[in-house]
């Protein structure tokens, strides 16, 4: 897949609370081809203590309007100036970087997406893709409250949504992984985004139940796309780049401890 | 447009724009960015004779206007180079050059053996200077005595251009330029990393796994620039600047300080188009200026 470095336009900079903004970008030219699962490598301008880029999942595309949406969650410098852009500024991307999710293998697959906080981002681009195809998911989202709950309408769109929070101000109180729905149903493929603890929990629930799960990794980058190897994580073959053998991962392949 | 053509000794560049070892890959992870055989030549990734799986995850940190890394030379060996690596990016039209390093003598000169007959290979460049190995590496490069030892032992084993990759961590850098000069040197490159720590005071904890690792970026350009204009002044062979370069005026600082000719580092990671940006940036420079030849401006700083 051809990676580009792109300068996109901000349509609309939507604030969705104190932490987190939804940016929604476009261009006056087609915007290239994306899969879920992918990110880009956001340049921060403007920010004397951010010198390397910041790698960004693609939250959403909608390409009839020619949308490329990210979505940022305020964790320092770089992200804040971010989240501080106005309508009509631009931001530099590499994009689009890494794998994909795997398509299930048939249509009546019992399907969960689980996200915590802002990892939620890339599951609603790969929960439309499945939507779009035929598929049915399931949606399991936790935050620590309900302003760590985001894009719930969203998600709406394309699924089956529930919710935990740990102070149960929205949803059932407690961890994504002690939401009910996981007890009563069995699903044949899970895919994760969240907290590392979030995420090998749920690969603890799938190994259980013997479901397919795939993670999706963020660990911190310089290049994004294969120069630096800074970005590697431990698997079975030895010390993989996230930035290009992921972010999306199968749990068997992982030497996680769970 | 002025003549960029320039000669490393016998290694031939169409201009003085390459891209640094461990910053660049092997070519293709750029080739969507722009043609990469525009430019004067790549240095790969550091290769080992054996495969290393580099050090553990974080292996990076960022820092005010640079970062530190400590990738620790993670490579699938110089054999799996060779046979599977090499005929992806044997038809880019640039010169290849392989960074080689090691944790004793004889892994550098039995890695140099196996380049020295692989026809697309010009050049090596003998990296005595990585700041993230526990053996070899840097080891060998903060010593005139050690750096000149294996020098001469690869050079025995080398016969096409060896060029010597110098680490900053040092007290006196030209003394080590110089002793590797001696002992049959064809060029120096400089600088390597700059040895450097990184601390998360919330945790209270290094920020690397390796707990120190290399500086890189503009951060370090100062002290890069005057270690090549230390070392220009000193020996008679070549030299390849690096250090911090992030545009054209960047890299012509380093050519004025007596550079024959650059390598991008870290900027490959901001702007994958860097490279091209500075070698076009450098064309308008000599322009404008009324130069003929890139060859005119090779240490004619004025003090």
């Amino acid at each position: 897949m051809k990676k580009f470095m792109l300068d996109l336009i901000i349509k609309k900079n939507e604030v969705l609370n104190d932490q987190y903004s939804l940016l929604i970008l476009s261009s006056s030219e087609k915007l290239p081809e994306m899969l879920p699962g992918q990110f880009a490598e956001v340049r921060v301008d403007n920010s004397p203590t951010t010198f390397l880029r910041r790698p960004i999942s693609i939250n959403y595309v909608d390409y009839e309007a020619n949308e490329l949406w990210l979505l940022i969650q305020i964790v320092g410098d770089g992200t804040k100036k971010m989240c501080e852009l106005k309508a009509g500024n631009t931001l530099n991307l590499v994009f689009p970087l890494g794998n994909t999710f795997t398509f299930p293998e048939n249509k009546d697959a019992k399907i969960l997406l689980v996200g915590g906080g802002v990892g939620i981002a890339p599951l609603l681009f790969w929960g439309s893709y499945l939507k779009e195809r035929g598929y049915n998911c399931n949606f399991v989202l936790g935050g620590r409250s309900k302003e760590n709950l985001l894009q719930l309408c969203e998600f709406e769109r394309f699924g089956n949504v529930y919710t935990t929070t740990e102070d149960g101000s929205h949803g059932e109180k407690g961890f994504v992984t002690q939401h009910s729905l996981l007890k009563a149903s069995n699903f044949d493929y899970i895919f994760t985004c969240g907290p590392t603890p979030m995420m090998k929990a749920v690969a603890a629930y799938a190994t259980q139940t013997k479901a397919f799960c795939e993670v999706s990794l963020e660990n911190t980058m310089a290049c994004g796309f294969g120069a630096c190897l800074c970005c590697v994580t431990d698997t079975t073959e030895g010390h993989l780049c996230v930035c290009t053998e992921g972010p999306v991962f199968n749990i068997t392949k992982l030497k996680w401890q769970i | 447009m002025a003549n960029l053509n320039i000669n490393i000794g016998k290694l031939q560049l169409k201009n003085p724009v390459m891209t640094a070892s461990g910053t660049f890959g092997y070519g293709p992870e750029f080739s969507d960015f722009f043609d990469v055989s525009r430019i004067g030549g790549i240095f790969v990734k550091g290769t080992t004779l054996r495969d290393r799986q580099g050090n553990a995850y974080p292996r990076m940190a960022e820092t005010p206007s640079g970062m530190l890394n400590a990738v620790g030379l993670q490579n699938k060996g110089v054999d799996y180079f060779i046979n599977h690596i090499l005929p992806t990016v044997k038809d880019i039209d640039t010169n290849i050059i392989v960074n080689v390093s090691g944790s004793t003598i004889n892994d550098y000169i039995e890695t140099a053996e196996k380049l020295n007959s692989i026809e697309k290979i010009p050049a090596i460049e003998l990296n005595i200077s990585c700041p993230n190995v526990k053996e070899g590496g840097m080891a060998f490069g903060t010593s005139c005595l050690s750096a000149a030892q294996v020098v001469k032992e690869v050079r025995r084993a080398y016969q096409k251009e060896l060029i010597v990759k110098l680490s900053p961590n040092v007290t006196d850098i030209s003394e080590i330029a110089l002793a590797v000069e001696a002992e049959g040197a064809d060029s120096v490159s400089l600088i390597n990393t700059l040895l450097g720590m990184a601390i998360d005071s919330e945790k209270r904890k290094p920020v690397l796994s390796t707990i120190t690792g290399g500086l890189s970026g503009p951060a370090v350009k100062p002290i890069a620039l005057r270690m090549v204009w230390q070392v220009a002044n000193s020996v008679k062979i070549p030299v390849i600047g690096m250090g911090g370069i992030m545009n054209a005026a960047d890299a012509i600082e380093f050519l004025l300080a007596g550079a024959s000719a650059i390598q991008i580092g870290t900027a490959n990671f901001i702007d994958p188009t860097v490279a091209i940006k500075v070698l076009d940036g450098i064309n308008e420079y000599l322009d404008r200026h009324g130069f003929q030849s890139v060859t005119e401006i090779i240490g004619a700083l004025e003090v």
